[in-house]
């Protein structure tokens, strides 16, 4: 070949190759601006006051459920609030994006994605009952996690945060607590002192996710060292935390403070697939399968004192879905198009 | 163009033929001199192919860990496990694709084949949903990388001759680090123009690896013309003269074919070792390797010590590549002519200091700089220079399984290294695992100016005048 034909050869490439990279994202950003269109199948979305406050009378008929709206149209990725009676009714959009939320006693957490000029960035912006902004925290890395403590003191979160560049695949997770009274925040449960089996434990590889506040002072969480997951009991003021068992993530402690619901590997599920939704009484300390046979990724959340409610992935994005937390009945969703609730009231 | 053009080895040329028979030929229609300036075709190709293979590699790696949690909804805690699983299997590919090279002298098919699965991978992405799909592909994009490393420079030096080795690896070295800066903004762009549009990246990516594919196979010499630039006889002459069968020129296509692949075998590349050049060079290589620590480290305490604000921490590997490519040309220009190694120890004396900077007291915005120079200094003046030096220690039938051996000492030292200096890290805090660091490449340096002493390196320009 000549080095006439071989540029020619190239030019068709690039052509061919520039055509197809063109195209596709044409495509991707018309699709884009068909999800900012309002969808059509789904429960209707309208703009409204959205409240954290509940009403106090502390009735199931007048709470409601707050969560991250994902049908697609203007209000995609806006906080919504739902009748808890009519969970798959119609929505009321605030105005806060957020990719994680949750709510307590009227503080609520929102870890948004901001639009940066090289890269995503996050941050974790504490709201008060009315979604104000209270005070908002630089985040690492990607959000994962978010809770708040029943008194609506102590917030935490998680966020998955990935190594140098050179290293995509290098991920570590980060968990901090943060005080709304006195806005102290602790960046880093690693800089806890950690008791395994009654010893100290120090281990480059420590990394926390999924707090769940029991009170102001205590919590629960996941904790990895070695390849192997632990729920660790912790203590803010000591700044502990005490490996309590093996094989336990993404705990969610019940109202009653006596049960967690938490995620499971089992051998027999898949790679792809690994974890099983359990509760664990904390009574006795004996383990209890849910009736979701699938793969549950979530840190789920208790509705009352015995029905669970945790995300699946579902059209768009993902649905909600309710399971009874003492081991019987099947999945029920409770609505499509939703993720990361709060029950209010 | 046309001045590379003149040097391209005539095609009648039979497989295997030795380097130091052809140079004569250009050589008497050109001045040695304006040989020396001249930029040989094959390294600018091969850097226009790793300028785009890098542009999308780095697109990928950009918004690989939002793809992963965001879009996938993967817990990525188990990519972590298996990295050093990676490593280790990464490093074996090399040297197995060192040696394929060189079997027969197909360079270019087998970093074909290298640039062509990591090429494939981007589009496998969409395909794979789970955490084993996704490690899969990752895995078989390394194995990619792993082929194609020693295949590559191989050609990149067989391409040039003795006195322009590091400027031809310097030249290359830019053009790579120039699409790894690149990459980012494009991704950025396309995740402007497209909401969620992971799946358009992911093509365009592929797109642009494909591109580079195609220029490779268009324009890299074949086999049988691997070399097509005059003088490159010293490469091989450079090297010990120590009668190696493997550097014994060979006439006719036919016997050559013959002689080569009794010569170009698992054992004859691991006989590399038995040279004395190639086996302090990989060992001085690998020492200094074990002393060199990781990126990452380095900027977790450089912002730990300035107190910098979190969004400024994604440009500090910038400033390291900026430097790195602004200065990979001068500081391989500067090897061919004052030493390989020399300058390859002085890249680590560089380093040496910006340890020793990030161990002083003091934290300002000069200091930042400084050290982030150095860094980007040190790998301008051994990332290319190491595969320079190694080259002209390795005859020309072995020059991929050479340089792969050298590399995989080089990258396992400093894979284990990193292992070290994490657990020290974590055991007795960040300075002192640092300050025991600096230690480690002092002693490292000195051992490695003993060990291969700088004056017994001839520096190109004098091994040059012979011609």
């Amino acid at each position: 070949m000549t080095d006439r034909a071989r540029l020619v050869v190239l030019f068709l490439t690039v052509v061919l190759l520039g055509g197809v990279s063109v195209g596709w994202v044409r495509y991707a950003s018309e699709r884009g601006a068909l999800r900012d269109r309002q969808q059509q199948d789904g429960p209707p979305v309208a703009a409204g006051r959205v409240t954290l406050a509940g009403t106090g009378a502390g009735s199931p008929r007048q709470q409601r459920l707050v969560f991250r709206n994902m049908l697609w149209g203007p209000q995609r990725d806006e906080l919504v609030s739902v009748a808890a009676s009519a969970p798959s009714g119609p929505r009321t959009a605030s105005d806060v994006r957020c990719l994680r939320f949750y709510a307590a006693a009227g503080t609520g957490i929102c870890l948004q994605r901001l639009p940066g000029t090289l890269e995503e960035r996050y941050r974790a912006v504490v709201l008060d009952a009315d979604l104000r902004e209270q005070r908002h925290f630089p985040l690492d890395g990607i959000p994962t996690r978010a809770r708040v403590s029943p008194s609506g003191r102590m917030v935490a979160w998680t966020v998955f945060v990935s190594g140098d560049s050179y290293a995509g695949t290098q991920f570590s997770t980060r968990a901090s607590i943060l005080d709304t009274r006195t806005w102290t925040l602790q960046q880093s449960l690693e800089d806890y002192q950690v008791i395994m089996d009654g010893k100290a434990y120090r281990g480059a590889d420590v990394n926390f996710w999924g707090v769940t506040f029991a009170d102001d002072d205590h919590f629960y969480a996941t904790l990895a060292t070695r390849g192997k997951t632990y729920l660790v009991r912790g203590d803010v003021r000591a700044r502990t935390v005490t490996t309590l068992r093996e094989n336990v993530e993404c705990p969610s402690l019940s109202p009653d403070g006596t049960r967690l619901a938490f995620k499971k590997r089992v051998p027999e599920a898949s790679a792809d697939a690994p974890w099983r939704e359990y509760v664990l009484d904390l009574r006795d300390m004996r383990e209890t399968p849910l009736g979701e046979h699938r793969s549950v990724d979530d840190q789920a959340v208790w509705l009352d004192n015995s029905t669970l409610v945790y995300a699946l992935a579902g059209d768009y994005g993902s649905d909600l879905w309710t399971i009874p937390a003492d081991g019987t009945g099947s999945p029920t969703r409770l609505t499509t198009a939703a993720l990361a609730p709060a029950v209010i009231g | 163009m046309y001045l590379a053009d003149a040097y391209t080895v005539p095609t009648s040329a039979g497989p295997g033929t030795d380097p130091g028979q052809q140079a004569a030929a250009p050589a008497a229609r050109v001045t040695p001199r304006a040989v020396a300036r001249a930029l040989p075709r094959t390294v600018l190709v091969l850097g226009t192919v790793s300028l785009l293979t890098d542009v999308s590699a780095e697109m990928v790696t950009a918004v690989l860990p939002l793809y992963l949690v965001a879009e996938l909804g993967l817990s990525p805690l188990g990519f972590g496990l298996l990295d050093g699983i990676y490593n280790g299997f990464s490093t074996l590919v090399r040297l197995v694709g060192g040696h394929l090279a060189d079997r027969g002298g197909r360079h270019k098919a087998v970093a074909a084949v290298g640039y062509g699965l990591s090429a494939l991978c981007k589009p496998a992405l969409l395909l794979a949903h789970g955490v084993a799909s996704i490690g899969v592909v990752l895995a078989a994009d390394r194995t990619g990388k792993g082929l194609r490393t020693a295949p590559r420079d191989a050609m990149i030096s067989l391409a040039s001759s003795a006195e322009t080795q590091g400027r031809s690896f310097g030249i290359h070295r830019a053009m790579d680090t120039a699409g790894a800066l690149l990459g980012p903004i494009i991704a950025f762009f396309v995740m402007r123009a497209a909401v969620d549009g992971f799946d358009a990246l992911f093509m365009v990516s592929f797109c642009i690896a494909m591109t580079g594919v195609a220029v490779l196979l268009l324009f890299a010499p074949g086999r049988g013309h691997t070399t097509d630039a005059p003088g490159r006889g010293h490469a091989t002459a450079g090297a010990d003269a120590a009668g190696n069968a493997a550097s014994a020129p060979v006439e006719d296509a036919p016997a050559s074919r013959a002689r080569e692949e009794a010569t170009v075998s698992a054992r004859a590349a691991f006989g590399l070792l038995r040279r004395p050049d190639l086996r302090w060079l990989a060992l001085c290589a690998l020492l200094l390797g074990l002393a060199t620590v990781s990126d990452s480290f380095l900027y977790l305490m450089l912002q730990r010590d300035l107190a910098m604000p979190r969004e400024w921490f994604p440009l500090l590997p910038v400033a390291t590549a900026g430097t790195f490519l602004l200065l990979a040309v001068p500081f391989g220009q500067a090897a061919d002519r004052f030493g390989r190694w020399r300058v390859f120890l002085a890249g680590h004396v560089g380093l040496l200091v910006a340890y020793g900077l990030l161990l002083v007291p003091v934290s300002d915005a000069a200091l930042l700089a400084v050290v982030l120079v150095l860094h980007g200094a040190f790998y301008a003046a051994t990332d290319g220079v190491l595969m320079a030096d190694a080259a002209v220690s390795v005859p020309a039938q072995l020059r991929s399984s050479g340089l792969a051996l050298v590399q995989t000492a080089q990258g396992s030292a400093r894979f284990a290294c990193s292992l070290l200096f994490g657990a020290a890290w974590s055991a007795w805090g960040d300075r002192a695992a640092l300050a025991s660091a600096t230690v480690a490449l002092a002693v490292c340096v000195t051992l490695g100016a003993v060990a291969r002493p700088l004056r017994a390196l001839g520096t190109a320009a004098s091994r040059g005048a012979t011609t």
